[in-house]
């Protein structure tokens, strides 16, 4: 059946239209729900690098979110900005780690996630900082809880894109990020030294110093990415911990 | 395996039954002896690479039943108005479309399954079983004919990167739907097969799976 060019225009047209349509409506109609599953998973996120969320879900997080988290935004200097060029406010959930990860060091955002403990809006439990770096197959993030010392990491979470299921992608496993609890990013003399993976599972205990963790069998690649990682957002966060004190402080009595 | 194709059925009425025995081979045929995948040799990709694990491999099976079910439906109502010279493209609009709500519904509901499956629901789009069914079933069928006939090829995909997953997960992570398997019978220390994460491990299963059902369906390549 040879159909005329104007048949085959008019119905390309009108499939178009309707197909659009429907795509747009299916778009609009569940933004809302989608911009607020964006948010649930950035924030549990966030909690999950110091608290254990067990079974909580939905509006649960996001109130203990509200609870416990008081977020800012800093440049590499450690001065808080609050104000984009454009005068609009900074909020520091929306900054976008990836896009920023683009940008040179001294251009970027830095996000810090403040932690209180639930019903204690003073005391200070938590600094929760994101981080962003590249494993083997494609980008590795998460966020990293030090402890009010600013030296002593008190959890961090960590997630990937592509890594190899059972091999790198093991970072995302509690056990993994288990092993970084307690460890020290500064060493006695007050130098950044980050924490890093060691190659290969069953180091032994003298290798394991405060400083290092296990690593994973198979995944050498993806734990040097996370250490990289590490040690370059330590870095660039480093201005921040100053200006906060306490960091230097502590190294200076140890 | 084989047990679908040799189901009887027993009568035929005047008005064709909604199973008849026609129809129910559109359904059977796809299933196991003219398997999209194992004999038709389509849709190779996606059983690669999303069939590590059980639970996204069952997300992309019931998302790729979904979109053949209504790209066939679609295509069949409109298969006299579609002109002959764009049919590809009408069907790779329907599909795209498909594909496009599918992957918004599941980043608006199940968030950390969208992150997992990624590129790999937008890539239902250029599975070849999709579009196949449409050139070579839809656009000469009856709506609910095509019907059928999707479901039977979506199952058919389905099952078999089901049992890929299977083995690959249990093999691979010593998990079936993340639950720990070895751990619960009581094998505390089972090693983990590393080849089966990677996609080699899948073409292993696959060939395994092809072996078999030939075996059993004595069906060999002209």
């Amino acid at each position: 059946m040879q159909q005329s060019n104007t048949y085959v225009i008019i119905f390309s047209a009108v499939l178009t239209i309707v197909l659009g349509g429907l795509l747009s409506m299916a778009n609009q109609g569940l933004k809302p729900k989608q911009q607020r599953s964006v948010e649930l998973d950035t924030k549990k996120k966030i909690l999950g690098s110091v608290t254990d969320l067990g079974k909580k879900k939905g509006q649960e997080v996001l109130d203990l979110y509200k609870e416990t988290i008081e977020s800012s935004v800093y440049d590499i200097e450690g001065n808080i900005i609050e104000t984009d060029e454009k005068g609009a406010q900074i909020i520091a959930e929306n900054v976008n780690i990836a896009k920023n990860f683009k940008k040179p060091a001294e251009q970027r955002l830095y996000p810090v996630f403040i932690y209180h403990a639930p019903g204690n809006k003073e005391a200070i439990e938590a600094y929760i900082l994101p981080v962003f770096g590249k494993g083997l197959w494609g980008p590795i993030y998460g966020f990293v809880a030090l402890d009010t010392d600013l030296n002593t990491i008190k959890g961090i979470s960590l997630d990937h894109d592509k890594e190899t299921p059972g091999l790198g992608a093991r970072i995302t496993g509690k056990d993994i990020q288990a092993r970084y609890v307690g460890k020290k990013i500064f060493n006695e003399s007050g130098n950044l030294v980050s924490v890093s993976m060691l190659k290969g599972e069953s180091n032994t205990q003298e290798a394991l110093d405060a400083h290092h963790i296990d690593g994973m069998s198979g995944a050498t690649i993806t734990g040097k990415g996370v250490n990289n990682m590490l040690l370059d957002y330590f870095g660039y966060y480093q201005k921040f911990m100053e200006k906060k004190g306490t960091a230097t402080n502590k190294v200076a009595s140890l | 395996m084989s047990t679908e194709t040799t189901e009887k059925v027993v009568e035929k009425k005047a008005a064709e039954a909604l199973l008849s025995k026609r129809r129910k081979k559109f359904v059977n045929d796809p299933l196991n002896d003219d398997n999209p995948i194992t004999v038709q040799v389509l849709g190779i990709c996606s059983a690669l690479a999303v069939t590590t694990q059980m639970r996204p491999t069952l997300t992309m099976a019931i998302s790729v039943i979904f979109v053949m079910v209504f790209a066939n439906l679609i295509i069949s109502v409109m298969r006299s108005l579609v002109p002959t010279r764009v049919r590809i493209i009408v069907q790779l609009a329907v599909i795209a479309t498909l594909v496009t709500l599918v992957s918004e519904v599941l980043k608006a509901y199940q968030y950390d399954m969208y992150k997992q499956l990624s590129v790999f629901v937008g890539l239902i789009i250029t599975n070849c079983i999709v579009m196949g069914r449409l050139e070579a079933f839809a656009l000469a069928n009856k709506p609910w004919d095509s019907i059928l006939d999707a479901v039977g090829n979506g199952v058919g995909y389905s099952w078999i990167i089901l049992a890929v997953a299977f083995f690959r997960e249990l093999f691979g992570s010593g998990k079936l739907f993340g639950w720990p398997v070895f751990e619960a019978i009581g094998i505390e220390n089972f090693p983990n097969n590393g080849l089966m994460v990677t996609s080699v491990g899948a073409f292993f299963i696959l060939g395994l799976i092809i072996w078999v059902q030939r075996n059993k369906t004595g069906y060999v390549e002209h």
